[in-house]
């Protein structure tokens, strides 16, 4: 049942800053091993787009939020502890 | 810097001074004129000890009076929040913030999760884009370490910390970042953040609060200043009406400001006469005594007379309502509703303010500069040393009477002393009286089952005073004062001073009786003499008529003999002539 779900994520990284590229590196892996083809990553460059950030309400980078499915949910940092940031984003079952 | 910052972001770096006001009452003197203007200020205290409001402050007083639009950036309190705050104090955010006031919501949020390193970076792109578009050039962080404190590891908060350092400083932002420290956690991540943070800043400022003896004391002390001379003592302050408050120690350059050779009346006028004109204008006058000796009495008449001239005057009162107060001295014949009523006294019941004894004083100034007092009366200063502010109490009572003498106010101050040590020497409380100007102590009297009020002039600097005892009588007709008698080296008062009146005055009368009666037997005297000399004088004429008459009636009969001869011999014929007659 939860292969229809779609996840949708959006990233908001600081431009080429290590902690975000990371972030951006770990969550691609993620989503390659267990959601492939069920995942939307939208990434918001908070130096090109600051009002955006402002307005959304995120200081601190990188940020990941889950937007679908809901609840929402906020992970901020380099997402290098994969098992807390699959017990964040609701994919404990999946989990190796 | 970059073009679009509004003209006054522009000139800042060439014609504006080096520091940047904070609008707080007392804290621009201690810095010299406030925090570093395009530098980093740290602001550290304890829980509830005012460091949010003394960043808000800045930012207002900024945005308001300086044109320097603000960011306030809340780690800990909603906006919404903070903007409730600020209106208990009269700011008015909600206009300030269309324009020269932002406040960032920026509380991470409670069921976020924390997965690894990350920095602030996002949040210096999104301010920066702030920053352009309201040309702000103050910035506030409070409760950074709130953020920081989801940070992994002190290396990661070393560098955040850096990073915004040396943001700030880029920009030339004069910001003020605010941490929780107690100072004795050092042991802890915010301690060590706290000492790190303190060697980075240009200016660092710790607030603490704490309770003494049940009363509250918040303390200010500037712990570094680049560049700058400041005052490093413990500054102790309140979070009054309209912000903080800080009490500044001395003001040295104003108080020898104003001396003046005026005098103003005591509202006594047999005390006048004792002082040589009245108290000085701009003097400090202590009047001690026990409860009940009308302390309050002679102060108020102070005030009333001030009122009279038209002078603006405020009472403080410790120890009964305003109103109570107006009541009481009304019976002794001073009225001061009418005053109250036009404006020109302002009567404050000081029990309403809670606290320490800085308090009382920082709520006095405002109060009496609000009401642009010329007068001030407080009743009774003792109170201070009563509720555990003993140490403090001394040097507010200096304060006072350093503010007064700066600001040209003529003090009046009652004092209670303590009815155990019964020398009045032995009681000056609070050394008050080594301060004040004028020192007058009022006593009783206790003597033939009475007790009387006496009046002494202890001391008045400048002046020629009596220095005899005088009674101080209260009747519905005011206060008055009375000579008092000495016999046998006993001052009498009271009845045994109406007693001596008395005795006097009859003495006197005795005396004035056997006067006029010696006056009236001489009198009679008098006239009897006169009126002896008076027939005297008759007799004599009398006499000297008989002997006038006597000559002549001799004269005349002579005459008639001779006449009588004459005519005999003549018919006699005689021939025996008179040889005078022959001749003929």
């Amino acid at each position: 049942m939860s292969q229809a779900v779609m996840f949708k994520f959006r990233l908001y990284v600081a431009a080429d800053a290590l902690n975000s590229a990371q972030a951006l590196g770990n969550l691609t892996a993620l989503c390659r091993r267990h959601l492939p083809d069920r995942h939307e990553i939208e990434i918001i460059d908070v130096f090109r787009e600051p009002k955006r950030a402002l307005a959304d309400g995120i200081f601190m980078t990188p940020t990941l939020v889950k937007l679908a499915p809901v609840p929402s949910r906020t992970i901020v940092g380099t997402l290098s502890q994969t098992q807390l940031v699959m017990q964040a984003l609701g994919l404990e079952a999946l989990a190796p | 810097m970059s073009a679009n910052h509004p003209s006054p972001g522009r000139r800042s770096s060439a014609k504006l001074p080096s520091k940047a006001l904070t609008g707080i009452i007392g804290f621009d003197e201690i810095t010299g004129g406030g925090l570093p203007r395009g530098r980093t200020t740290l602001l550290a205290g304890g829980p509830g000890s005012g460091k949010t409001l003394l960043a808000l402050q800045f930012l207002v007083h900024g945005a308001q009076d300086c044109q320097e639009p603000g960011i306030f950036v809340a780690f800990e309190e909603t906006a919404k929040r903070i903007v409730a705050n600020a209106d208990s104090f009269g700011w008015r955010l909600a206009a300030l913030r269309r324009k020269k006031l932002f406040i960032m919501d920026a509380q991470p949020m409670p069921e976020l999760v924390q997965a690894g390193d990350f920095d602030l970076s996002g949040m210096l792109a999104a301010l920066d884009a702030k920053i352009k578009e309201m040309g702000a050039r103050r910035i506030v962080f409070d409760a950074l370490d709130i953020v920081l404190a989801l940070l992994p590891e002190p290396a990661a908060i070393r560098r955040e910390v850096y990073r915004l350092h040396e943001w700030l400083l880029a920009r030339e932002l004069t910001g003020i970042i605010t941490v929780k420290a107690d100072g004795n956690d050092a042991g802890a991540v915010i301690g060590q953040l706290f000492g790190f943070m303190q060697f980075m800043v240009d200016c660092a400022v710790i607030l603490s609060h704490c309770v003494l003896l049940g009363v509250s004391h918040r303390n200010l002390r500037v712990l570094k200043y680049r560049g700058s001379s400041f005052d490093e003592n413990e500054s102790p302050f309140l979070i009054g009406n309209s912000g903080l408050e800080v009490a500044v120690a001395r003001t040295p350059g104003r108080v020898d400001a104003k001396v003046s050779k005026e005098r103003v009346s005591s509202g006594v006028k047999r005390l006048d006469t004792m002082l040589d004109g009245g108290y000085y204008r701009g003097a400090s006058v202590l009047i001690t005594g026990f409860s009940g000796t009308a302390k309050t009495t002679l102060s108020a008449a102070f005030a009333e007379a001030a009122c009279r001239r038209g002078e603006r005057t405020m009472f403080v009162s410790f120890d009964s309502d305003c109103t109570e107060v107006v009541r009481n001295l009304a019976s002794v014949g001073i009225r001061l509703k009418p005053y109250v009523n036009s404006g020109c006294l302002r009567m404050i019941s000081a029990r309403s303010i809670a606290g320490s004894a800085e308090t009382y004083l920082v709520r006095i100034k405002t109060l009496a500069q609000a009401h642009g007092a010329r007068c001030l009366v407080i009743d009774p200063v003792s109170t201070w040393y009563k509720s555990g502010n003993d140490l403090s109490a001394q040097s507010v009572a200096d304060r006072l009477i350093d503010w007064a003498k700066g600001e040209g106010l003529t003090l009046v101050c009652t004092s209670l002393s303590d009815e155990m040590s019964n020398r009045m020497e032995s009681n000056s409380p609070l050394q008050v009286s080594m301060l004040a100007d004028t020192w007058i102590h009022l006593n009783y009297l206790v003597q033939a089952g009475e007790r009387n009020r006496g009046l002494s002039i202890v001391k008045s600097r400048g002046t020629a005073h009596s220095n005899q005892v005088r009674e101080l009588i209260l009747s519905d007709a005011g206060v008055t004062l009375s000579d008092t008698y000495t016999a046998g080296g006993e001052v009498l008062m009271g009845t045994l001073r109406w007693e001596k009146e008395s005795a006097e005055r009859a003495v006197h009368e005795a005396a004035e009786v056997v006067t006029k009666l010696k006056g009236v037997k001489l009198d009679a005297e008098e006239a009897e003499l006169a009126a002896r000399l008076k027939a005297l004088q008759v007799e004599l004429v009398a006499k000297q008529v008989e002997k006038a008459l006597l000559a002549s009636a001799t004269q005349s009969r002579k005459g008639e003999l001779s006449r009588g001869r004459t005519r005999m011999q003549e018919l006699r014929g005689a021939d025996a002539a008179k040889p005078g007659r022959k001749s003929s």
